[in-house]
Order: structure tokens, then C-alpha cells, then sequence
């Protein structure tokens, strides 16, 4: 018996859906075995997992809490990533959205009730700021032909340093330094009321904020698929995607595209940096083992391939992703240790990227070589 | 013969996905022959070869050597029992010498000592090229050798080996026809000595001039197998292509005086490495006129029209079309000017490979399709339906990716996307290279009707016998700089001036 592995002449379209969810199915089949094999009940495993993550009380809010940051950094990678610019800095470019944002916020706000403008400012103030940080690695990279990967890579640690030493190192405009606690352990200032973002309260089982960055990410995924399938922009950015060559011949300029796409997917980046200070935090998290810890612009890369860039597959994507997340942490404890979540989240992740193969391959078993006989093709 | 057969193939037949590339091949090559092995593109020649060589495994049937069957697991199997085969993109290691890439996977001889000393094969390369007419300088490394040489070199390394049978996979595609020539000789002399060599090639006159027999295959089978003296071009010709062939002969008429539709002043231009790789050109296209360059690749055919085109920056010289001149270096501005450019590099410059036809056909158009920042998808979609009738593209719809077509059909699409809108001049780079018969028919006549409708075309081509079907004048590059051809029919002119001489005055 011999399994070849051959390319598929044609990929149909139902292959794209079905092998992701077959996937799936099967990562949770392959976990069910490690859960036996270590002591463990899978259907309750995975009943607590679920009700953790999206049936008890309150855990939807905390599943979109996680959500919401791998759904920015999900469509920041995808954007760049398929038109193969390999925007690795996700992570450094939502700080420095945090870190513009924030400033926005703490610049403009006011006393009352949140303030659509002093919100609209932050917005932009995170996208200018991811953008600006992704743009160093863009230029870079379209003018000395330097590699975005490495040059995102690395920013990611300066920017990080940066975050620690406004909080941290430093007296800065973003750091609390009245009153008692500030003495204690150094943390952000506080945003004025008007610059905090609103939750809108969905009134099913007993309420669900859904935050004002988790709207955002949907729009920006809606705005971004209509950018890339419809506008000459899109064309001009698929076209160098497929072939530098090609882009070239049909006069695209080339470097002014590479510059706003590390651009648009440095913005999304901040503006879910800007995000976590409006929505969440609300004040800049300069902690190395808070916002740090996260690593959202990493998981965000996850994020996008299983979604295969798509920007709305993204979305339900991180949606899911948080999901197991937020269960993780909720479950934790001594008889649900966090380590079976990991390995639960791991095996998934697994079969889903391995089963990429399968969307572009097919797999044949024969005995003995045989094929149907067709026309010899010329 | 009353020999065994130097090799035989019995009952060959290897698939691909979707694909039989060999039915059934029943094969053989006698001691002391050149065996012409010829087809169009796809005809299954290369995937044949490769099986003699012990690069793929046969599914079915059987290879035998001098009567007894082997079976090939590995081209080391294969160059063992004595096959050897040349390919067309060279394996050599760039950086070693010529002996030592002969000694490199040798394991009879000195490469099988821990301590390699290429010196100890330096008199026997010398030999070797003297006896067959292969002169080149075991000490030579690899990248400081012509194309031709390193040619020489693989030749060399076949014999070296101790090769019986030696299979070239058209040889000639990198080659002057002075080099041609003197390869042909070469050839004859190798088969003196009861060697067997199997010679791939597409082109008709070639396989006229060197062969003994000759086996013709079409779409995977044999199709015949005749000698070489008793068989005429046409009769071939009708065997490969399976039925009668017109070839394109343009009925030329001197352009004289027309108006001038592409005109190059003082053209100079860099390669990738910095170095001066176009001097002063000097060239005008009149409108219904088709002028060739003829050229051994690499003499600066490709920079030339990149620079011509827009796509590399000139270092001095203006172009213009129709007297409107062109911004340096802008690829945009040169087809809004009405130059059209079919790129030597079709699957990667001419279209984009993963994207739909729709988007290829309106690569150069959709700004202008566009509403606004915009697409217009509809209108894009009726326009590849469109083109996909007139230019008879075999494709499934405007949605098919570029890159699951035939060659024939993606040069299809990139002239439907040249063609369209006010053309005025074209480029053609290497128009048909790689094409198989019947399209190489196709895009002549399109190139033809181009002409005839007043588009000036510059004919960038290798193919001399394209260049004598199509051109009303010829000119030859030779290292960066371009000599007109008096004659355009004169063939040993233009041969002598590809190699780098003189014009005889």
C-alpha cells in the first residue's frame, strides 16, 4: 500500500469551509483522547470549556474582552500577510496605539458622559500610531529592500521597552503620580470619564456589554474586504501579492503600495492598542507582566492564518479563539488545571493548520498503481 | 541492425495527475546513432528522457540496455549502466572548476579518494576535448565560461563518466548557430565510436541536420519512427503536429517612409549590477512594420525592452512613441502612449498566475475602467468573457487562474490585454518561446494582423526561422549594442554578426 500526496487540479469551493470545521472536530477528537488518557472525562471537559466560555453568566463579556484585541491584531496580520508582507509587529504596533491613544484620551478628556469627539481622537491617535510604528519596518523595507520581518520583530521589543519606561522608568504624562497608591506601584493615569469607551448592554441572559472596539473590528474587517475586492487600490495590492513582476508591468508603484499596506495593518494594530486603554483598561498599562503578557499581536498572526486571511473569518476566528481563552482562565483551579485548556487550544491549533494541506492536496491510497485511463492530455 | 539496441523502451507509460505523459512508448536506439527524439511541447519527449535517465520511474513497461531489462531507482542507476543526460538548465556547480565539477559525483575514479586532487584529471579532460572537438580549460571555473561552453562542459562530464548512451534535451536553445554547427560535428564524432546519442529537440531543420533516424511523439505516443534521409520537413512537420501545417510567411512590403511609431535615441542602460549592459542604441519602428533583433540570450535583449517598456530606469537616450516621449523608468506612462509589451517572462511579468483572467486581461486597464477609487467588477468581467471569445482562450471563464492555462493560452491573454485600447507600437519578447507549433501559428498571426492594421512591432526573438518568416527588418545585438542586417534574408550574415564579428562590407 503507497499514500501519495498529490496536488489538487481543483480546489472546490466547499473544501475551503468544510476542511477548517473537519479540523476542528478532529483536534477535539484527538484532545478527548488525551483527556482519557490522563484521567479525565472529556464531555465534561468540554461542557465546563463551553460554559465557561460562552453559556454562564458574564462570560461572554470576558470571552469578548479577549476577543476583541486578536481581532485587531488578526486583520492587522491579514491584511499584510496576503499580499505577502510579513508584518510581524502586530504586538509593538498595538502599544504604540495604546501609548497615542492613551495620550489622546488623557490630553482631551474632560469631566461627563463619554464624549464622541475626545473617542474619535483616540481612534485616530491609535491608528496614526501603529501606523507610524509599522511604517519604520515599511520604509525599510521598500526602500532598502530590508526584511519587514525582522525589522517588525525587533520594534516589537522597542516598543515594548518604551510602554515600561512611561510607566515605569519615567515621570511621564501618562504616568499617575498623585496620590497614595502611586507611591506604592507606578500605574497609568487614570482617563478622564468622557474619554472612557461605551459598552452597548445587549439585553439577552441577563446582559452582555459589547464593547466599542469589538464594533470597531467588525467595521474595519467590512472596510477592509470592500478596500481589497473593490477599489483600484485592492487590485493593485492583489496583483503584487501574486507577482512583483506582474506589479510592475502593469505600472503599479510598487514601493508606495508596500509603505500603506505595513501603514494600514500598523493601524488596525493600534487601533486595538488604542482600543484596550478606551475599552478596558483605562489607563496606558506599562506593567511588563500585563498588556506585555497578553502576546495578542503573536496570537493574532494564529488568528489570520486559520481565518486564511479572510477579514470576516478573522473576526469569528477571534471570537472562538478568546472563547477558549477566557475559559482557560476562568476554569483554572485545582481541579481544572490551565494546563488542559493549553493542550486542549494546542491540539486544535494543530489539525486546523495541518489541515491546510488537505484544501490543496489530496491524499490517494493505492496498492497497486492504478488510475483511470483518460485521453493522453498534450 | 543486428546489434542489440543500444537502450529500448517497451510499453512505457508514465501519468501525472490528470495527465497521461506517456502511452505506451515503444523506443529504441542502435549503437552508432543520433536518435532525434521530436514533438511539440507536451508531447511527452522531456517526461520520456527523464525516465531514461532514472529521474522518474516508468508506472508501466520496461527499459533494457543492450538486450538486458534495468531498472532505474536514481539518475546516479542510470548514469552507472551508462546513460548520461544533458539537460537544458546546466547542473554545474558555479564555483568549482571545470575538473572539478567533472570529478563531483565520480566513483570510479579519483573522486572516490578521501583527498581530492582535480589536477589528476586535467590531461584527461584535455584529451577527451580534443578528441571530440570540445575545447574548453579544465582550470576554467564554471561562471567565467560562455553558454556554449558550459555546454561543453556537461558533454564532457557525460564522457567522462563513460557514457553509452547520452540524451541532450534541446541543446541548441542557448546556442549560436555557428555553435550549433560545430555541436552537430561534435556529435557525430561522439557516435563514431559506438556510443548512442538521443537528441530532443522541436525544431525540424535541426533534426534533419545530425539524425540517423528520427521518432516523432504526439500527445504521449509514438507517432512514427522513420530515417532521417527518407523523410522530408513537411512529412515531419504533419507527423508532429497531426495534420497539415501553414506556416505563417508575411507578405512583406518596405515600410519605407511611414510614420515613425516607436523611435529609440542614444538608449543606455545598467543591469542589475550596476554594469553597462545597453550602449547608445540607436532604433526606429515605422508604423505596419515588423523589425526583428536577433540575439544569442543574454546580449542585452531583455534590459532593452524593460528599458524601452519603462520598466528599468535608462542611464541616457530618450524613446517615443508616436513622437510623444516617454517618462524614464514609468511603465504606466509608456502603455498610455500606446506601447504595448509582451514580456519574455509570461507566467510572472505577462500575467499574475494566482489571479483570475478577468483581473489579467484588465491589468493594465482597470484604472481607467474605474469608477472613482472604484472597480468597475462587472464591466471587467464582461471584457474577459469578451476576450475569451475573441481571442478563442480555452478556459473555463474569466475566473480560472492564470496559471492552470496552457502557454499557448496565457500568451492568448497577454495579447488580447496588448491588443486592446490604441496600440501603436509593440514590444514582442520572445513571442513563442516554448509555444508548440499550432500556437507559435496563432500568435504569428496575430503579430501579423497587428502589422497589417499599422502597430509597429519590435520582434525580440532567439528564433531565427521566426525572424525570416516575420521581419521586414533585422537587427542583431551582440554584447549590448545593435548592428544592421543588410540582407534580412542572409542568414550567414546575421549568424556571423550574433557571434560577435564583423560586418563584411
Amino acid at each position: 500500500m503507497r499514500f501519495t500526496v498529490e496536488r489538487r487540479l481543483q480546489q472546490p469551493r466547499w473544501l475551503v469551509v468544510a476542511v477548517p470545521l473537519a479540523s476542528v472536530l478532529f483536534g477535539f477528537v484527538v484532545a478527548a483522547v488525551v483527556l482519557l488518557a490522563t484521567g479525565h472525562d472529556p464531555v465534561t471537559s468540554y461542557r465546563q470549556l463551553f460554559d465557561a466560555a460562552f453559556v454562564s453568566t458574564g462570560s461572554l463579556d470576558q470571552t469578548l474582552i479577549a476577543a476583541t484585541p486578536l481581532a485587531f491584531t488578526g486583520l492587522a496580520a491579514a491584511v499584510a500577510f496576503r499580499m505577502r508582507i510579513f508584518n510581524i509587529g502586530a504586538e509593538g504596533q498595538l502599544y504604540m496605539g495604546s501609548i497615542t491613544g492613551a495620550a489622546a484620551g488623557l490630553y482631551l478628556g474632560g469631566r461627563g458622559s463619554a464624549s464622541p469627539w475626545v473617542i474619535a481622537a483616540m481612534i485616530v491617535a491609535g491608528c496614526a500610531g501603529g501606523a507610524a510604528w509599522a511604517s519604520i519596518a515599511g520604509a525599510l523595507r521598500a526602500f532598502f529592500g530590508t526584511s519587514e520581518i525582522l525589522t517588525s520583530l525587533m520594534l516589537n521589543y522597542v516598543a515594548g521597552y518604551i510602554l515600561t519606561y512611561l510607566i515605569f522608568q519615567s515621570e511621564s504624562y501618562w504616568r499617575q503620580t498623585k496620590g497614595f497608591n502611586a507611591t506604592v506601584f507606578p500605574t497609568g493615569k487614570p482617563l478622564p470619564s468622557n474619554a472612557v469607551w461605551p459598552a452597548w448592554t445587549l439585553h439577552t441572559q441577563g446582559g452582555i456589554a459589547l464593547p466599542l472596539g469589538a464594533g470597531l473590528a467588525a467595521v474595519a474587517a467590512v472596510l477592509l474586504w470592500v478596500l481589497y475586492r473593490r477599489t483600484r487600490f485592492g487590485f493593485e495590492v492583489q496583483v503584487l501579492g501574486d507577482s512583483v513582476g506582474a506589479a510592475r508591468y502593469a505600472g503599479v508603484r510598487t514601493r508606495r503600495k508596500i509603505l500603506s499596506v505595513m501603514a494600514i495593518s500598523g493601524a488596525i494594530a493600534g487601533l486595538g492598542g488604542a482600543s484596550q486603554v478606551g475599552d478596558f483598561s483605562h489607563s496606558l498599562d506599562g506593567d511588563p507582566n500585563g498588556l506585555q503578557r497578553q502576546g495578542y499581536g503573536y496570537a493574532g498572526i494564529v488568528v489570520a492564518a486559520l481565518a486564511r486571511y479572510n477579514p470576516f473569518a478573522v473576526v469569528l476566528v477571534a471570537f472562538l479563539i478568546g472563547g477558549l481563552d477566557n475559559a482557560g482562565n476562568s476554569l483554572q483551579g485545582a481541579d481544572f488545571p490551565s494546563g488542559r485548556v493549553g493542550v486542549i487550544q494546542g491540539i486544535i491549533l494543530f489539525s486546523t493548520l495541518g489541515g491546510e494541506l488537505l484544501v490543496r492536496h489530496r491524499v490517494r491510497i493505492a496498492r497497486t498503481p492504478q488510475a483511470p485511463a483518460p485521453e493522453p492530455a498534450s | 541492425m543486428a546489434t542489440a539496441p543500444a537502450i529500448e523502451l517497451r510499453g512505457i507509460t508514465k501519468r501525472f495527475p490528470g495527465v497521461v505523459a506517456n502511452a505506451d512508448v515503444d523506443f529504441e536506439a542502435a549503437p552508432g546513432e543520433v536518435h532525434a527524439l521530436l514533438g511539440e511541447n507536451g508531447a511527452g519527449k522531456s517526461t520520456l528522457s527523464h525516465i531514461m535517465s532514472g529521474l522518474y520511474r516508468p508506472d508501466e513497461g520496461e527499459i533494457r540496455l543492450h538486450g538486458a531489462p534495468v531498472v532505474f531507482h536514481s539518475p546516479r542507476d542510470a548514469i552507472d549502466a551508462g546513460v548520461c543526460m544533458v539537460h537544458q538548465h546546466f547542473r554545474l556547480v558555479d564555483r568549482f572548476t571545470v575538473a572539478e565539477n567533472l570529478i563531483l559525483g565520480d566513483r570510479r575514479g579519483v573522486g572516490t579518494h578521501f583527498r581530492i586532487e582535480p589536477g589528476a584529471v586535467v590531461d584527461q579532460v584535455r584529451r577527451l576535448g580534443e578528441r571530440y572537438r570540445l575545447p574548453v580549460d579544465p582550470r576554467a571555473r564554471i561562471w567565467q565560461l560562455s553558454v556554449g561552453e558550459r555546454q561543453r562542459v556537461e558533454i564532457l562530464k557525460a564522457l567522462y563518466e563513460e557514457a553509452k548512451v547520452l540524451i541532450l534535451d534541446e541543446p541548441t536553445a542557448v546556442l549560436t548557430p555557428d555553435e550549433a554547427d560545430t555541436l552537430f560535428e561534435t556529435l557525430r564524432e561522439i557516435v563514431q565510436d559506438g556510443r548512442t546519442v538521443i537528441f530532443i529537440s522541436h525544431k525540424l531543420n535541426e533534426v534533419k541536420a545530425v539524425s540517423d533516424r528520427v521518432t516523432v511523439l504526439r500527445g504521449g505516443r509514438v507517432v512514427a519512427t522513420v530515417a532521417t534521409s527518407e523523410a522530408s520537413s513537411q512529412s515531419l512537420a504533419s507527423l508532429m503536429v497531426g495534420r497539415e501545417l501553414d506556416t505563417v510567411q508575411r507578405r512583406r512590403t518596405d515600410a519605407g517612409e511611414g510614420e515613425a511609431v516607436l523611435s529609440v535615441e542614444g538608449l543606455s542602460a545598467e543591469s542589475h549590477r550596476a554594469t553597462t549592459i545597453l550602449e547608445d542604441i540607436e532604433l526606429t519602428v515605422r508604423t505596419g512594420e515588423i523589425v526583428a533583433i536577433a540575439g544569442v540570450a543574454g546580449n542585452g535583449q531583455r534590459e532593452l525592452a524593460e528599458a524601452i517598456a519603462g520598466l528599468r530606469q535608462r542611464t541616457r537616450g530618450t524613446v517615443r512613441v508616436a513622437g510623444r516621449p516617454l517618462r524614464n523608468g514609468d511603465a504606466r506612462s509608456a502603455f498610455r502612449a500606446g506601447l504595448g509589451y509582451v514580456p519574455e517572462d509570461r507566467l510572472g511579468t505577462g500575467v499574475a498566475p494566482n489571479l483570475p483572467l478577468s483581473m489579467n486581461i484588465e491589468l493594465k486597464s482597470y484604472r481607467e475602467d474605474s469608477l472613482g477609487p472604484f472597480l468597475r467588477l462587472g464591466r471587467m468581467r464582461e471584457r474577459a468573457e469578451e476576450a475569451i471569445r475573441a481571442y478563442d482562450i480555452k478556459a473555463a471563464g474569466p475566473h480560472v487562474e492564470a496559471a492552470t492555462l496552457s502557454g499557448g493560452n496565457i500568451q492568448k491573454v497577454v495579447l488580447a490585454r496588448e491588443f486592446a485600447g490604441n496600440l501603436k507600437a509593440l514590444i514582442a519578447a520572445s513571442p513563442t518561446r516554448g509555444l508548440d507549433v499550432s500556437a507559435v501559428e496563432t500568435v504569428h498571426r496575430h503579430l501579423c494582423d497587428a502589422a497589417d492594421r499599422g502597430v509597429g512591432i519590435l520582434l525580440i526573438s532567439e528564433d531565427l526561422d521566426e525572424i525570416l518568416a516575420l521581419a521586414d527588418r533585422v537587427l542583431v545585438m551582440y554584447e549590448g549594442r545593435l548592428s544592421p542586417v543588410g540582407n534580412r534574408d542572409d542568414i550567414d550574415e546575421i549568424a556571423v554578426l550574433m557571434a560577435g564579428g564583423q560586418r563584411e562590407e
